[in-house]
């Protein structure tokens, strides 16, 4: 199993310049495997630049970052598995990430115009794996969130709540072990966060490590958060009991 | 200066590429002084995202430097009418003292992007692009023959005037001038055909030690080049006699004209490819046991030198069919 | 490998269904795309056409035609000349050759006037002519001749059938005895002489002997005209190939802007591709293969059109310009004559300057940060 573990983490942005700022500051945690990990914290706090540095979307200015147990096919087999993100080059990151993590994003981030099937799909495309194979693991997927009847209209026919389960499809595509939600409950009325929940759960119970930044009680404050760290001003303020 | 459609579309594109790579050759220059992988800072970032600019120009230039090359041969033999004495490109090119230069450059140029790409796929498949620094050397060589040719290639075709007496192709590789060129035609045929088996052959047994013993990669590299020059004048020696059914016919162009089914394409594309992969296979010989590259290069490597002694053996099999349902035959 | 090919196969299929996504804007993209195209390969392929329809001509002509200068200027030759040139070795024939051009005052043409071995009063003439004077085999045209007197009235034995119509459009064919009559043409003197040699490589040592000989004389050689054809040819085309790179290059500010100008849509899109997991170089591909089917679609419209304009219209777009304002124009079907060669001129004109244009804005688009989508 996936740990990750992150020392001294910082991340700055326009270094020079009068804009310049530190939206992650001298940041140290360890993820648990399997388990569920709140970030907490006002909008601002870095929690979503936090995840972005611990999804391989982006590189921190300084610290590192290293991801335990899991071994790619371009390292060489002597080397002991784990990988030390923080210097790699984005091609490589981006490997990481696809086989890693899945993203579930605020905005849902569907692409409009494009049958629901085909959003599922997307994050498999450039993978170069046989379009039938992942094909039948979203048709799957599909029928797990019981959207399977949407499948071929376009995304802008759904529901909200319909929309949710279809950006926790696609991020289940790739099969990756981390499932990264940034503020997944901000748009969505208490039945459909609380529905929401329900799949953490049962992700949760297949395996799965997650990773939920948000300000919703009904997300921290849920039994199934083993653990609440709390941001703020790009530190951690508690990092809460480990599991 | 002659204002004929393929020549406005090859300066034009010379002049587009030249901007490029210069444009690439500016990236390279910043990655040479400013390269820290370990580095996450902003300048890291934006140089990292700027390799991918530089290594999409270089493909696109590749393709056009290939295409370009066989575009200004075609040129020059659609030319040859408006020069009184030449028969065919050969004459075009010698109608002043650019044409050939012009023509070196394309080749080297294509090989050199060719290698350069090479470099470069092996250099993203280590995570640490072990070989940015070498990498970007290379291009600061290739960016200035690339503008260089640019600017010979004007020189040309602007030095062009209609009506200048040329040698055409047949005084041009007849034996008795005594230029570069007529040299390589006074090659004796018969050496020369050994020379070329020997070395197809050479290329072939070398390449068979590396593919399967992993040894002798300095080598191959060194064979498979020596084969490329070897093969070329063997093209103007003896190869393009049989093609001709001329005993004196030794033009390395008309054999892509239609009239002899257009077989100098084959041979061509396949003593390029060849050239370019075997050189490639020299050049990543360094790094072949460093660090992230022990998963990479050796596998490339394999892969490089079975297409070019594929290519090669292609194009001694096209020789050979030539020479065999050639109506010439040399007394030897 | 497997890999390689099917990543290649699921990007090109989304770009595909991107292009589609965005119908309004690509076909207005692609239309203009088309029409540059269109008109570069018009251009090129009457180009050739027109030199093909010269050679033709060109190859009934004489090995060398010998004209006599007066002051720089082209005068008559006199008879004795032709005898001279004759008695000279490797020469086989001289012909004296009487020819000259003809204003027909009513129709405003102008007539070239060949003569030939046939009986007085009875003329041949090309299908301009024909259509010019409507008039058929069996009537009757009358022309004014020099010394102002009894106008010329000759029967019209046949409309020349020619293949190809460009020189023969505007010919009259009469008697060498027509011929003096119309204008007062004087005795002993042709217009020029045509010469067959027994050897064609002797051709300049031939004409070294004859401007030896007679100072005042001019060979040109068969080759030297089909080398000013093929340069007048060139150069022609060439100043409208220099007009239409203008073209080419407002049409490369347009695709520049349109792949730089992303719409917010776009980057949004690129944004989230890249947060779901999509890299760089997935992005350029996608691009690429946006590009590619966008330029090779145009190419393989604009190539039809051309074809279609140039060889069943015969270019009503350019003849006016090429060809001369003349007004017996020409009514005739180019013959194809296209060629890889053309087509590789075509692509480098159009293809590859709009692929080198588009690099740049691709890989900015490219290059958007995978987190972006996070941020909006």
């Amino acid at each position: 199993m996936n740990m990750i573990s992150l020392t001294n983490i910082s991340k700055s942005f326009h270094v020079g310049k009068a804009s310049q700022f530190v939206a992650v500051n001298d940041v140290s945690l360890d993820i648990e495997p399997g388990k569920v990990t709140i970030l907490k914290g006002p909008s601002g706090s870095g929690k979503t630049t936090l995840m972005t540095l611990i999804g391989c979307m982006a590189r921190p200015t300084s610290g590192r970052i290293v991801l335990s147990g899991m071994r790619a096919a371009w390292m060489a087999s002597e080397e002991p598995a784990g990988v030390e993100i923080t210097s790699l080059p984005e091609r490589f990151l981006n490997d990481i990430r696809r086989r890693t993590f899945g993203f579930v994003f605020q905005q849902f981030n569907l692409l409009k115009g494009i049958s629901v099937l085909e959003n599922v799909m997307l994050p498999a495309y450039p993978t170069g794996e046989d379009h039938r194979e992942f094909a039948k693991r979203a048709g799957v997927l599909l029928e797990q969130f019981s959207i399977a009847r949407h499948a071929s209209s376009p995304v802008e026919w759904l529901s909200g709540g319909e929309l949710q389960r279809v950006a926790i499809a696609r991020a289940l595509i790739n099969d990756p072990s981390v499932i990264i939600a940034d503020e997944p409950t901000a748009h969505l009325d208490t039945a459909l966060s609380r529905e929401f929940m329900t799949i953490v759960g049962t992700l949760k119970k297949a395996g799965k490590t997650i990773l939920i930044a948000s300000h919703d009680p009904i997300v921290f404050d849920s039994p199934l958060a083993d653990r609440v760290v709390e941001m703020r001003d790009g530190v951690i303020t508690s990092s809460g009991p480990k599991p | 200066m002659i204002l004929h459609p393929a020549v406005l579309s090859l300066m034009t594109m010379s002049l587009l590429a030249g901007i490029m790579v210069l444009l690439a050759g500016a990236v390279g220059v910043r990655i040479l002084f400013s390269w820290n992988i370990k580095s996450g800072s902003e300048l890291q970032l934006s140089l990292e995202r700027q390799t991918y600019l530089v290594s999409t120009i270089l493909a696109y230039t590749f393709v056009f430097q290939i295409l370009s090359l066989f575009l200004y041969i075609y040129t020059a033999d659609n030319l040859h009418g408006l020069f009184v004495g030449a028969m065919c490109a050969a004459g075009t090119l010698n109608v002043n003292e650019y044409g050939y230069p012009v023509l070196l450059l394309k080749i080297v140029n294509f090989l050199l992007a060719g290698t350069w790409l090479i470099v470069n796929y092996a250099d993203t498949r280590g995570y640490d692009y072990p070989l940015i620094r070498a990498k970007y050397a290379l291009l600061l060589l290739i960016a200035p023959l690339v503008l260089f040719e640019a600017y010979e290639q004007y020189r040309y075709f602007s030095g062009l005037h209609a009506d200048i007496i040329t040698s055409c192709c047949g005084a041009l590789f007849s034996q008795d001038t005594r230029n570069i060129s007529g040299d390589i035609a006074a090659l004796p045929a018969r050496p020369m055909a050994i020379a070329f088996f020997a070395a197809m052959t050479a290329t072939l047994v070398s390449g068979h030690l590396f593919y399967w013993k992993g040894r002798g990669g300095w080598l191959f590299s060194a064979v498979s080049l020596v084969a490329f020059l070897v093969g070329v004048a063997s093209l103007i020696s003896f190869i393009s006699l049989y093609i001709y059914e001329l005993p004196t016919h030794h033009c390395p162009f008309c054999c892509l004209q239609e009239e002899y089914g257009y077989i100098g394409y084959a041979l061509y594309a396949t003593l390029l490819g060849g050239a370019v992969t075997g050189l490639g296979t020299g050049v990543l010989m360094p790094w072949r046991n460093r660090g992230s590259m022990k998963q990479v290069i050796p596998q490339l490597q394999r892969t490089l030198t079975l297409v070019t002694v594929i290519l090669y053996l292609l194009f001694t099999l096209i020789v050979l069919y030539r020479i065999k349902f050639s109506a010439l035959t040399l007394g030897w | 490998m497997n890999r390689t090919i099917e990543r290649h196969k699921n990007i090109l299929e989304f770009s595909l269904s991107s292009l589609l996504r965005r119908k309004t804007k690509n076909a207005s993209l692609l239309a203009i795309y088309t029409l540059i195209v269109f008109a570069i390969a018009s251009l090129l392929f009457f180009l050739s056409a027109m030199k093909r329809e010269a050679l033709l001509i060109l190859k009934d002509a004489p090995d060398m035609v010998v004209q006599r200068m007066e002051a720089g200027r082209q005068d008559l030759v006199p008879l004795s000349y032709a005898k001279e040139i004759a008695a000279l070795r490797g020469v086989r024939e001289v012909k004296p050759r009487l020819w000259g051009y003809y204003y027909d005052s009513p129709s405003g043409g102008n007539l070239t006037v060949m003569t030939a071995e046939m009986p007085a009063g009875f003329i041949k003439i090309g299908s301009g002519v024909s259509r010019l004077r409507r008039a058929t085999a069996a009537d009757v045209i009358v022309l004014q001749s020099y010394d102002n007197e009894v106008p010329l009235m000759l029967e019209i034995e046949e409309v020349l059938p020619y293949e190809s119509e460009l020189a023969a459009a505007d010919l009259v064919i009469m008697s060498e005895l027509d011929f003096r009559k119309l204008f007062k043409f004087p005795q002993g003197h042709a217009t020029d002489l045509a010469l067959t040699v027994a050897n064609p490589r002797e051709l300049s040592t031939l004409a070294g002997k004859i401007v030896d000989k007679f100072p005042d004389a001019r060979p040109i050689l068969k080759s030297e005209m089909l080398r000013t054809y093929d340069s007048i040819f060139d150069w022609r085309g060439g100043m409208m190939l220099v007009m239409m790179i203008a073209a080419v290059l407002s049409f490369i500010i347009f695709a520049w802007d349109r792949a730089t100008g992303l719409s917010a849509e776009e980057r949004k899109e690129i944004g989230i591709l890249k947060s779901i997991g999509w890299e760089t170089s997935d992005v350029l591909l996608l691009k690429f293969w946006e590009g590619a089917v966008i330029s090779l679609s145009a190419f393989f419209f604009g190539v039809i059109a051309a074809y279609v304009h140039v060889y069943f219209f015969s270019a009503p777009l350019f003849q006016p310009v090429l060809k001369g304002w003349s007004v017996l124009y020409p009514q005739f079907k180019l013959v194809p004559a296209v060629d890889t060669y053309q087509l590789g001129v075509l692509f480098f004109l159009t293809v590859a300057p709009y692929t080198f244009a588009t690099i740049i804005p691709c890989w900015r688009a490219a290059t958007i940060d995978p987190d972006a989508a996070m941020r909006s």
